[in-house]
């Protein structure tokens, strides 16, 4: 059975959420989210330690060999991916379980757990998909269904930003599909390997070009990158607590992986920047990415919103790390991709916990948080450390391996860039420190608050501690992410 | 519109034959143009056209909101069932080849029993859009 | 490479323009759908056009040399039609909501409602 588990990491969520759909039951629903997760989250280790053991594992859908059928290709590169997207995804269940009862109207409850399938499906058949249509098929199955999710929000703002998430987000899947169908009409194939050796036969023509064009705004929407990224602030912040843990730490960073794929695999390095130059487009806005949206984050009244222009800024670190061309700075966007999911997700999920007790994720309601909820706010510094890049946290690898991608290159305004957003990290985490341990409490606030409950907390710290992990021991995700980077180059080991 | 003779007796001459005409689409879609997609909107319109003629009420009574909903989620199970089938029967995902001792009759089987998966969640699915927008109170003008 | 030759593409581009002029410049949320139904029809037209082969016929099993037209691009654009039909069933459902929620699809009046002014 283990040669069929490329199509089982894809076909056992889908068929969970027919099953979910049908039960209307949200804690039969929420089980066999649960079992499906860890069932992928599973499938997924044991597809990275295949891949690191036997190389690259093709899978033939339907019995029809590649490029005439469709293929599942799972390398070092996606392996991590879907690690990456799995194991959010089954850290963020349990602990929806109690925030969903609270933010989500009671009668939505199973619909909740299947667009989350849905949504999870989506995001991993992109990852392992070998074929450029069906990355375009997944890639709406997952934003429809984030939709669906954003909108169940209490707030009706929600309604409002999930809207404009979905005008942005299907002008850039159209995008998209236009540039696959000009790709096709090249070469006449839509296997990604297949794209890869045929494009550079016919790259001279004026087409190719165009589709790179449509393809890399198209896939910049997908990814909120700096100025696409209109829809993303609101989208986060209205969305209930356990979907933005999800989606921020995971849909972004499989838009980035998107882009890895097509302009890295697909075009080619010697097309994507030796021709169309597409790094002289690409450095600038993630260095205004990340400026910009540190600086707006530390301005942010509500935490969650500061929290979504800092992933902003985030997202701006990756594209910076890839727009390097070079093996230190692919290996930190891509190490970047699990340890901002790492720290994003603990620190949404704190957030949710704030949410389930006090119903407000403003700075002013979070007075005095410090002592009443000593555990989760100990999650949001623990968390807002590895933001800023201390030693011994995740964020402090990215970055190390930012700056030295950056001096290799010898691009000290960019070092001194990155340095000074960490600074500006440091200020917007200080705001919530100094408002949630150094203010007392609103005395006229007689409800008595008190810890989250564990089903909350656990999930929350288990991502906060893999932060710390990853930050203290990166052998293991700096050796896969410097091994797919090496790969995308087309450098040997 | 009930009170109107020639709509309800056009619609119920009507109605049957679009709903033959979509299986007449669906099954011959592996062999012309057709398939589950365009059968199943085919199938939805001709409910959809009694529902309009008769009222959602009705058409509620004929298939209710929840049957619509289990059709949408059963298309679904059907065509991953069938990819698990194949899956126990020792083929690759969806490879219709190992369903029957003739990979030819097999292949047949196969794609008749997906697009009849996407018949029934295109149906349901169509079914349900237009209860959710046409059952819809409370609108102001 | 006349004009004339690539009518359908020309057809193409300029459906798509207006597909995205509706949706950039109307403030009305069931006129944004419009324009975003219009911007995706465009690529319908266009894969279509690019399936089609001078001289060829439906693809079917024939004796002898045929020109046969593509049905790829067909199939693929059946999914990026129900993905569309998908895509205005959320867009229009969040409408729906958002007319209860707000009483209106105006986007300069759901502006004031919620931030004043």
């Amino acid at each position: 059975m283990t040669q069929h588990l490329p199509v089982l990491q894809v076909a056992i969520p889908l068929l969970a959420s027919a099953v979910c759909a049908i039960v209307r039951n949200a804690r039969i629903a929420w089980l066999i989210a649960l079992a499906t997760t860890w069932t992928a989250f599973v499938i997924a280790l044991n597809l990275l330690f295949r891949v690191q053991s036997e190389g690259i594992i093709s899978y033939a859908l339907g019995g029809w060999a590649a490029p005439y059928g469709i293929e599942y290709r799972v390398d070092l590169l996606n392996a991590f991916i879907l690690v990456i997207v799995t194991a959010i995804g089954s850290v963020v269940i349990p602990f929806a379980l109690k925030s969903v009862e609270c933010e989500v109207d009671k009668s939505k409850g199973s619909l909740f757990y299947t667009a989350y399938i849905l949504c999870f499906t989506g995001l991993l058949g992109i990852a392992v998909t070998g074929d450029v249509f069906n990355v375009f098929v997944f890639l709406e199955i997952s934003s429809l269904s984030a939709y669906a999710l954003i909108a169940m929000g209490q707030d009706r703002k929600a309604l409002t930003a999930s809207f404009q998430y979905l005008i942005m987000g299907a002008v850039g899947a159209t995008f998209i599909v236009i540039g696959i169908g000009l790709m096709y009409v090249m070469t006449g194939t839509l296997n990604m390997a297949d794209l890869a050796a045929r494009i550079p036969e016919v790259r001279a023509n004026r087409t190719i070009p165009v589709a790179f064009g449509f393809l890399t705004v198209g896939i910049s929407l997908k990814l909120a990158l700096f100025p696409l990224h209109l829809w993303l602030p609101n989208a986060y912040t209205y969305a209930p607590s356990a979907v933005t843990a999800f989606i921020a730490s995971t849909a972004t960073k499989v838009a980035v992986y998107v882009l890895l794929r097509f302009f890295f695999t697909i075009f080619g390095i010697a097309f994507s920047f030796d021709i169309m130059q597409l790094h002289i487009v690409l450095l600038p806005l993630a260095l205004i990415a990340i400026f910009s949206m540190s600086l707006v984050a530390i301005f942010q009244q509500n935490v969650k919103r500061m929290m979504a222009y800092s992933s902003l800024a985030q997202i701006g670190y990756m594209i910076l790390g890839i727009s390097m061309v070079s093996v230190t700075g692919l290996t930190a966007g891509i190490i970047h991709l699990f340890n901002h999911a790492m720290m994003k997700g603990a620190l949404f999920m704190a957030l949710g916990c704030v949410m389930y007790r006090i119903g407000s994720v403003d700075i002013s309601a979070m007075r005095g948080l410090g002592k009443r909820m000593p555990w989760t706010m100990a999650a949001f510094v623990g968390a807002g450390l590895s933001l800023i890049g201390v030693p011994l946290t995740v964020g402090f690898i990215s970055k190390w391996y930012l700056i030295l991608g950056a001096l290799e290159q010898s691009w000290w305004p960019v070092v001194v860039v990155v340095l000074i957003t960490s600074l500006m990290a440091v200020v917007y985490i200080w705001r919530v420190v100094e408002v949630a341990y150094f203010k007392d409490y609103p005395d006229y606030d007689c409800k008595p608050v008190c810890e989250a409950p564990l089903g909350l907390l656990v999930p929350t710290w288990v991502l906060v501690a893999t932060s710390f992990y990853f930050g203290i021991d990166a052998s293991f995700t700096t050796k896969i992410a410097e091994a797919a980077a090496r790969t995308l180059l087309g450098i040997g080991l | 519109m009930e009170d109107k003779i020639i709509i309800r007796v056009g619609a119920k001459t009507l109605i049957p034959f679009i709903m033959v005409f979509a299986l007449y689409v669906q099954f011959h879609g592996d062999y012309g143009p057709g398939g589950g997609f365009q059968a199943g909107v085919i199938f939805a319109a001709g409910f959809i056209l009694y529902g309009l003629i008769f009222g959602v009420d009705m058409a509620k009574k004929v298939l209710p909101l929840s049957v619509a909903w289990l059709f949408g989620s059963a298309g679904v199970l059907i065509f991953a069932g069938v990819g698990v089938v194949t899956l126990l029967l020792g083929g690759d995902f969806l490879d219709y080849s190992v369903l029957a001792h003739d990979p030819e009759h097999g292949q047949h089987w196969g794609i008749l029993l997906v697009e009849l998966g996407v018949l029934t969640t295109v149906f349901g699915v169509m079914i349900s859009i237009f209860y959710s927008f046409a059952g819809r109170r409370g609108l102001g003008t | 490479m006349n004009l004339l030759g690539l009518v359908n593409y020309w057809a193409f581009i300029i459906l798509m323009m207006i597909g995205l002029y509706i949706l950039l410049s109307r403030g009305n949320l069931i006129k944004k759908m419009v324009g975003l139904s219009v911007f995706q029809t465009a690529v319908f037209i266009m894969y279509i056009s690019m399936g089609k082969v001078q001289g060829g016929t439906a693809p079917i099993l024939m004796n002898g040399d045929v020109a046969y037209s593509n049905p790829l691009p067909h199939v693929l654009i059946l999914t990026a039609i129900v993905v569309g039909v998908a895509t205005t069933a959320v867009g229009l459902s969040l409408i729906v909501r958002i007319h209860e929620a707000y009483g209106t699809i105006e986007e300069d009046e759901i502006q004031i409602e919620d931030f004043g002014t």
